[in-house]
């Protein structure tokens, strides 16, 4: 139908006039299809808009507890100082404007026999399709006194929003001459640069204001992401590897295995006790909750899919698509999630419509920023191998910003990682 | 002249599906492909290619030669870039000739964007007196494989210009010598001019 629009083929199927021009008998279109969407984050709307776009005649809804979502992805310049909180914010009223409805409500629970997912302020939705976007939970009680109410002093701020406020108030209100402390997680998790980007986005803002102050990174890994990168960054801007670093990564072999955190006595107890003025507890992740109660989660705790469809393993028809899934090698970043979701979109379509799914493909392009004015970014192409039955790399596509980069391509990839967060979030959200 | 003719055959195809097969043919199983691929470059490009973030330029209505030219340049490494040419790598070459059939058919959106009017004014006239005989109409032309310059985001175009100016990027015959006849009249200024009267256009 590319030159013949659905709407045009509608009106004319409506009005009986395209069986009399085509000279072949009437079909009858039936109800309209129903796609349940659970979580309005950066894969469920994304996923939302691309089943509209290609099919507005499918009714969708997102079912999202938040009127407002802060976007994750460049969050870390609010804590150095060069974005405001606003600029994170998006609403609902864009995809309203294409049709879709949007409840503000939790879902607590998916029937994938009665086809229903059940809210928690009493109503019940029926699907043909659901697609589950319930982005990351954290694993309380894995490193020993930290829980919910205690992320309200030590901030994980990896949901931006109020957290993100939160860190970046403590690091303003700390003495020059004072300890950020930040707990990397272990492998997978959200964002696998974000927490080497939130530490040169701090020493930033401290070689600013506080330029006594120190970062201390107690990781759980032996290595990072962009660690090339990131360390030669750190070079340039922080005296790194020097007696007077601003940022020292402390590796788990090296003792950076926090498993104990003291909220009175402000100490992360890794090898030694690391005493931070501000702590920030990234903790080790997991699926969503509802990924849980509605039994879609393998014993990891992520959610198994189909990776050429995202459709659930475990239970037909329930898609699970972002940081949620099991989609590596694609990593769980925004860009990620907004491509996955394209091609879910795709799947749930032509599945809906009884038509053949195209050959899915996918991309990801991620941003760091280590000081204003200084980018780099990492990037791949992916394509699904049907023998492996998985998403692959395609050959010599992708990979890092080349060590040797001038300063000046440098400065280009801020501009265009700036570029890309208006496009990527207009993409989702309008 | 070869994608003429795959443009012939899709119309073909597509006539072929108004007749009355279903939309499982090639022709709709190709143009789902088409849609698919460039979906990917969404999140850089915009919707559809049509950008609002002002240092990626928007792709929507680019001649699809051009379209191909610019990504087997990146693929070749022959056209610097930060991302693209790690980007390009990815896409086969039948790949590249489906998403230049889907940007050359989407409508170029201009976004309003920042602007001097009176440096637009004298861009207006070094536009007619350099640049109209390539890039028709204004700018908004993409015939004869012209990058569309008429509402393109200013700092686009000034990475454009640098990377032209500095030889990095490589310039056709004719661009070069108007280029190096404008700079000697008008100096950097006259580029500013250029840009701010392509960013004016709405």
């Amino acid at each position: 139908m590319s030159h013949l629009d659905r709407r045009t083929f509608l009106t004319l199927a409506s009005s009986g006039l395209l069986g009399t021009a085509l000279g072949f008998p009437m079909v009858s279109f039936g109800a309209a299809k129903r796609v349940v969407i659970v979580g309005g984050g950066i894969s469920g709307a994304t996923a939302a808009k691309y089943i509209r776009m290609a099919d507005p005649n499918i009714d969708v809804t997102i079912v999202e507890p938040k009127k407002t979502y802060h976007a994750c992805f460049l969050s870390n310049e609010i804590l150095g100082g060069s974005r405001d909180i606003s600029t994170i914010q998006f609403g609902y009223d864009g995809l309203k404007k294409r049709g879709i409805k949007v409840i503000h409500d939790f879902a607590i629970d998916i029937d994938p026999t009665a086809k229903k997912v059940s809210l928690k302020g009493g109503k019940k939705l029926g699907y043909d399709a659901c697609i589950v976007a319930p982005g990351i939970s954290f694993k309380f009680g894995a490193i020993e006194g930290y829980d919910a109410k205690v992320s309200q002093t030590l901030p994980h701020a990896w949901q931006a929003g109020p957290q993100t406020v939160l860190l970046r108030d403590q690091i303003r209100a700390m003495p020059d001459g004072g300890n950020v402390v930040i707990v990397a997680p272990p492998n997978p998790f959200r964002c696998p640069p974000g927490p080497y980007e939130r530490a040169s986005q701090i020493a930033w803002y401290l070689k600013n204001n506080k330029p006594k102050s120190k970062i201390f990174i107690l990781d759980n890994k032996k290595k990072f992401s962009k660690q090339k990168l990131f360390t030669a960054g750190w070079q340039r801007h922080y005296g790194y590897n020097t007696d007077n670093s601003m940022i020292e990564w402390i590796s788990g072999d090296a003792g950076g295995k926090v498993t104990r955190v003291d909220a009175k006595a402000m100490i992360a107890e890794a090898g030694v006790d690391f005493k931070g003025d501000v702590i920030n507890v990234i903790p080790p992740q997991q699926a969503g909750k509802i990924a849980f109660t509605s039994d879609l989660v393998n014993k990891k705790g992520w959610c198994p899919v189909k990776q050429n469809t995202f459709e659930s393993t475990r239970h037909s028809d329930i898609y699970v698509v972002g940081d949620a899934s099991v989609a590596a090698p694609l990593p769980k970043s925004g860009y990620a999630a907004n491509s996955e979701a394209k091609v879910c979109a795709a799947a749930v379509v032509a599945k809906l419509n009884g038509q053949s799914m195209p050959v899915p493909s996918y991309v990801n392009t991620c941003y760091s920023i280590i000081a204003p004015g200084d980018g780099m970014s990492v990037a791949m192409v992916y394509k699904f191998d049907k023998k492996k039955g998985k998403v692959i790399k395609i050959k010599g596509s992708g990979g890092l910003t080349p060590d040797k980069a001038s300063a000046e391509m440098r400065e280009r990839e801020v501009a265009y990682a700036h570029s890309w967060f208006m496009n990527i979030t207009r993409d989702t959200f309008y | 002249m070869k994608y003429r003719l795959h443009g012939l055959y899709l119309l073909f195809m597509s006539g072929s599906l108004f007749i009355g097969t279903l939309p499982s043919s090639v022709g709709a199983a190709e143009t789902a492909t088409a849609s698919m691929l460039s979906n990917t470059c969404a999140g850089c490009h915009g919707t559809n290619g049509s950008s609002v973030g002002p240092a990626s330029p928007s792709i929507a209505g680019i001649s699809n030669d051009y379209f191909i030219e610019t990504m087997q340049a990146y693929k070749k490494g022959e056209r610097p870039a930060t991302i693209m040419t790690r980007i390009a790598k990815g896409y086969s070459d039948e790949e590249i000739k489906l998403m230049a059939g889907f940007f050359s058919k989407q409508k170029f959106v201009r976004y309003e964007q920042k602007f001097d009017s009176k440096q637009a004014k004298v861009g207006k006239k070094l536009h007619k007196k350099y640049c109209n005989k390539c890039h028709e109409d204004s700018g908004r032309s993409a015939e004869d494989d012209a990058g569309i310059l008429a509402g393109q985001w200013a700092p686009y175009l000034h990475y454009t210009m640098d990377d032209f100016n500095n030889g990095s990027r490589e310039m056709e015959k004719k661009m070069k010598k108007k280029l190096k006849q404008l700079r000697k009249a008008e100096g950097d200024k006259g580029i500013d001019a250029l840009i701010h009267f392509y960013a004016s256009q709405k």
